[in-house]
């Protein structure tokens, strides 16, 4: 693509202060790993556009030779996904512990408790 | 064909936006798991084939099974809309200025005469055909350049599993663990 | 018409063909895309499919969760234990080219057995913490 030129990284930017702000500003703890898990693909996402190669396909050999995109990116953001998986389900664990003990799941609910006890 | 790129970076954006705007948890559970599979069809158009499956089987599916399994156990509606936090809306946008003045330095997408092609990826991309023999050379470099980053993650894996079953075990005759 | 009677004759053609899916996954990672994470993965969807249609007690019933519990320390095991059998072959930690007579089969030995004990391990956390999940709701 001729086109995209920095257009990529803008929207990596956007979807990561989406996540960011979801996380720090709602209440709710389910909406906050969810904007947590956004934040992690946006970064994703920054490494594979920065792997890519102009005409290159996908990085597995074949006979005659070609252009291929670069690997190093795509191994380490295999990685990166698996690890943002096991972080999401400990996480939810936990959402779910915190429910059982403090009875809701929004945040400014669970501190109040927690001052009066 | 960059037009179908375009369009399918407009929806990654609307859906990721949705998702955090909904009351609705369930509904937000189910579009995070559109908006992982949007991501998996842009990386497959980018030639990055390998992580496209990965999030397709770990983003879209096994994501939205634990958020699905963590809302049958907790509420499914968020309390009250909260009102825009001023203080976290500036620093966002503060934060996000300093990020693109950062990228103004960046190469352009796509460019084959980026740093990040010159310095180990072409002796990867070189010898592994004549040392490792294996035609995938995301494999190659995972299991066998990098095969101390893996064995690390393997273990990142493992101790989460082991947290889930710390946290959420269940003996059937007693109450808590 | 009982509803459940598709469901439950759709997943008894679908299962097997998810498992041997993944696989195929699993040993042509080499070949294609594909590799451990993804195989197991897809393999524990077939048992979470099992377990949405036919119910919990059913799956338990299939896969213990103490069995399971086993296979995810089996994996990282069995690719550490590569790392030491190299080890004790003469070359270094996770060095594939001394696990065999010949470097480049010895890379292909090497691979295999690190994708098998990923697949292993990521496999039976998704089952376990599943199980986790599922089980919870019931007291």
């Amino acid at each position: 693509m001729e086109w995209p030129g920095l257009y990529n990284y803008w929207i990596v930017i956007i979807l990561m202060m989406t996540g960011f702000y979801t996380a720090i500003s709602r209440n709710n703890l389910i909406k906050k790993i969810i904007g947590l898990n956004i934040f992690a693909t946006s970064v994703l996402f920054l490494y594979i556009t920065m792997g890519k190669v102009r005409g290159g396909t996908a990085p597995i050999v074949v006979e005659g030779g070609a252009i291929y995109s670069n690997p190093l990116p795509h191994v380490l953001m295999l990685t990166a996904i698996v690890v943002g998986v096991a972080t999401t389900a400990l996480a939810l664990a936990l959402v779910v512990r915190i429910n059982e003990a403090y009875g809701t799941i929004e945040e400014d609910e669970i501190i109040v408790q927690d001052q009066e006890s | 064909m960059w037009i179908f790129d375009l369009i399918i970076l407009v929806f990654v954006v609307i859906t990721a936006f949705i998702s955090l705007q909904v009351k609705d948890l369930l509904s937000a559970a189910m579009i995070f798991g559109v908006y992982s599979f949007l991501m998996c069809l842009l990386w497959s158009g980018m030639g990055a084939v390998d992580v496209a499956f990965t999030e397709a089987a770990v983003g879209a599916g096994m994501s939205t099974v634990l958020f699905l399994g963590a809302l049958g156990l907790t509420t499914k509606e968020e309390k009250k809309a909260s009102a825009p936090s001023w203080g976290a809306l500036l620093l966002v946008v503060l934060t996000g200025a300093a990020l693109v003045y950062g990228t103004m330095d960046l190469p352009h997408y796509g460019d084959p005469a980026a740093p990040i092609h010159h310095h180990t990826a072409p002796r990867f991309i070189e010898e592994s055909p004549k040392e490792i023999g294996v035609p995938n050379m995301v494999t190659s470099v995972l299991a066998s350049y990098r095969g101390y980053d893996t064995l690390g993650e393997t273990t990142v894996i493992f101790t989460a599993g082991l947290g889930v079953i710390l946290i959420l075990r269940r003996r059937n005759k007693e109450e808590d663990v | 018409m009982n509803s459940n009677i598709v469901l439950r004759a759709v997943a008894k053609l679908f299962i097997p063909f998810i498992m041997l899916f993944a696989l195929y996954v699993q040993f042509h990672g080499d070949y294609g895309p594909g590799g451990g994470f993804q195989a197991g993965v897809i393999f524990a969807a077939g048992f979470i499919l099992h377990a949405l249609i036919y119910g919990l007690e059913e799956t338990q019933k299939v896969a213990k969760p103490s069995t399971v519990e086993i296979f995810v320390a089996l994996g990282v095991l069995i690719y550490a234990g590569t790392g030491v059998v190299s080890l004790l072959k003469g070359g270094t930690f996770l060095d594939y080219g001394v696990l065999e007579h010949d470097p480049v089969h010895g890379q292909h030995l090497g691979i295999l057995l690190v994708e098998l004990g990923v697949g292993i391990t990521v496999a039976s956390v998704m089952m376990t913490i599943f199980y986790g999940f599922a089980g919870r709701g019931r007291s």
